[in-house]
């Protein structure tokens, strides 16, 4: 718990009769924070949003905001606003009214309330929709409303519940950037909930990985991504290849040599390993280098050519190797190499870019 | 086979809307603008006697009565069908299935008979007064039958279900997700209830009101069991201007005034379904 969070949540229960849903959860987010609560359905990442929201009251532990206990109050008592994952605007009032119906509750009224309305209708980009009823609007402008209806608040915390999940991919992205920017814009702290590890990587500042109603992980992008802690994480997010193999002996503190395969394998990391103890070697589809013909750099493992698809910008190609595994490789599309592309059937060499990879203990 | 099937079906039910719906309306609407005739019934020539007369006085006052007890009676049903018709919305689905089974279950007895039901409860002899007899609470019988509040009570109680269907109606479509949004954005109870709920369940509102206003406003056999001779209603008066008086003119104007107070009553029901509609789009 640092001194300058803003949002402390400690050792949150919570359980729907004999399904624990959130297990002695823990988590600090400090002022201006973006965190993305990332897991997939029932791991009790909405439920935490609820209870942060204060629809649904905890079993033990405590919440508190800028150290003031939260829990005790009802909803419309909390300095928290929630953009729902159905938007759940008023069908019978106009945009203006919808986004204005917190501000009169606490009393805003007049040209004040017209001035923050606009504003914050500005900041959403929904200017000159004021009079539209939310029927009228397409699914990304309702979400626009909804977000705009719940900021106006000036929350101090703002949680997003799935916010984009019912929009195609191509505004899904778009309001990825726009969600971002208004975040930053605003200086406000954003608790997003998501099962899209893509939306989690590219608009969080900490993205928290949840499994069974705990942390799986919790760091950066970067850090979940490329260092998982657990191969739940990594598979959750992004594709993963696995190489099993045993420990052989650790050269010094950043390497260890690794059997794969009956070949012999250094790999980076500082985690402590026993020799002799069973681990997976993970890479990336994008950390792996595929060639032609004899192996030129080690270790290199031989297979062939499953599947290849192209995909504009990049190649995806699955391999299987002569020692079992199937992978997947994703390369980047070089118009001059021509000998770039596969055949099915193919024989090739796989290897990867060195220190990319991570070694994990079997079984975690 | 559909292209013949079809207008046959149409043709059928147009026949029937016509032999029993339009004709009647206008035999009723002609015979209200003749003259009476103590032999057959209706003769020439052409008259507005019938509509005079109901601006009478005595009449009026009937008219108001009726709809002052109406009023009063779909008032009672909105105050304890509203609230029934939410909480039945909110519980899961086969406590629902239960609870509207049980509210249909009465619909099987005939409401006559359910009306003299009501008699027993509420006689001088009845159960209630001997209950309260022995339990002490009272001296004397309360007079309860023969009053405006036996009628309203025995209106109210057979009406109650046309106010909660369509309410439950509506109320069960309702996105609680709503509320949870009002309380999100500070509203407190009240306030979501006056902003949020009631505005949406208008449709559902007027339904109910207009489906238990209309007979109330003919229901005269409760009138009559429940309240005696003195608690005349406009059904009442229809029935003994025609079969009493034999005045055929006079009950066909009263018939044509009623129906003329419901036609409007469902225009402006539409209206508020457009109005609605336009706003807030198909639900």
């Amino acid at each position: 718990m640092g001194a300058d969070s803003l949002l402390d949540i400690d050792g949150l229960g919570k359980a729907y009769g004999n399904n624990l849903v959130l297990d002695d959860f823990t988590l600090s987010v400090g002022h201006g924070e973006f965190v993305t609560l990332l897991g997939p359905s029932g791991c009790g990442k909405t439920t935490l949003l609820r209870l942060v929201a204060g629809f649904e009251t905890p079993d033990r532990g405590r919440i508190t905001l800028d150290g003031a206990d939260l829990i005790p109050l009802p909803p419309e008592k909390r300095q928290v606003n929630t953009v729902f994952q159905s938007y759940a605007l008023f069908p019978h009032m106009t945009v203006f009214e919808n986004v204005a119906f917190g501000l009169r509750l606490k009393g805003v009224a007049g040209d004040e309330l017209g001035r923050r309305v606009a504003t914050v209708l500005g900041d959403v980009r929904m200017d000159g929709f004021a009079q539209r009823y939310p029927h009228q609007l397409s699914g990304g402008q309702q979400q626009r409303v909804a977000v705009a209806r719940a900021v106006v608040n000036r929350p101090r915390v703002l949680l997003l519940d799935e916010p984009l999940s019912a929009l195609d991919a191509r505004l899904r992205r778009e309001m990825q950037g726009e969600l971002k920017r208004l975040q930053r814009d605003l200086d406000m702290t954003f608790i997003l909930v998501t099962h899209d590890q893509e939306e989690a990587l590219s608009m969080s500042d900490r993205v928290v990985v949840m499994e069974g109603g705990r942390i799986a992980q919790s760091g950066t992008p970067r850090e979940v991504y490329e260092e998982p802690s657990s191969l739940y994480v990594a598979r959750f997010i992004g594709d993963i290849n696995l190489f099993p193999g045993t420990v052989r002996d650790r050269l010094d503190e950043k390497h260890l040599r690794l059997d794969i395969f009956g070949q012999t394998v250094v790999a980076e990391t500082r985690r402590p390993f026993l020799p002799g103890q069973a681990i997976n070697l993970l890479l990336r589809p994008e950390d792996l280098r595929l060639g032609e013909g004899a192996a030129k750099v080690a270790p290199s493992f031989g297979g062939s050519i499953v599947e290849r698809s192209y995909r504009g910008s990049t190649l995806d190609t699955t391999i299987r190797l002569d020692d079992g595994p199937v992978l997947k490789a994703c390369e980047f599309f070089d118009e001059d190499d021509p000998d770039f592309d596969y055949r099915v059937g193919e024989r090739v060499q796989v290897s990867w870019v060195k220190g990319w990879e991570v070694v994990l203990a079997d079984g975690e | 086979m559909e292209s013949k099937t079809r207008p046959a079906v149409i043709g059928l039910v147009a026949l029937w809307l016509v032999v029993f719906g339009v004709l009647p309306i206008l035999l009723l609407l002609g015979a209200s603008v003749l003259t009476q005739d103590p032999a057959h019934f209706v003769r020439l020539p052409l008259s507005l006697d019938a509509y005079r007369q109901l601006l009478e006085p005595a009449y009026l006052q009937v008219m108001l009565r009726s709809l002052k007890l109406a009023l009063i009676t779909v008032a009672l049903c909105l105050l304890v069908g509203y609230p029934f018709a939410w909480f039945t919305a909110r519980l899961p689905a086969g406590w629902k299935t239960t609870i509207l089974v049980l509210l249909m279950i009465p619909f099987w007895t005939n409401s006559l008979v359910r009306t003299y039901a009501i008699r027993t409860l509420l006689g001088t002899q009845g159960l209630l007064n001997k209950a309260l007899l022995a339990l002490g609470v009272i001296d004397a019988p309360l007079q309860l039958i023969y009053t405006d509040l036996a009628v309203v009570l025995g209106l109210f109680y057979l009406m109650l279900p046309f106010m909660i269907l369509p309410l439950y109606a509506n109320l069960d479509k309702f996105d609680y997700r709503l509320v949870e949004a009002g309380r999100d954005l500070g509203a407190g109870f009240a306030r979501i209830f006056v902003k949020i709920v009631w505005p949406l369940s208008l449709p559902g509102v007027f339904a109910g009101c207009i489906l238990v206003f209309v007979p109330t406003m003919g229901l005269f056999y409760v009138a009559t069991l429940l309240g005696g001779a003195r608690q005349l209603l406009v059904g009442n008066l229809i029935q003994q201007q025609f079969l009493n008086a034999r005045n055929w003119p006079a009950g066909s104007a009263t018939s044509v005034v009623l129906i003329l107070l419901m036609a409007l009553m469902l225009a402006a029901y539409r209206l508020l379904l457009r109005r609605a509609a336009t706003a807030r789009g198909p639900q």
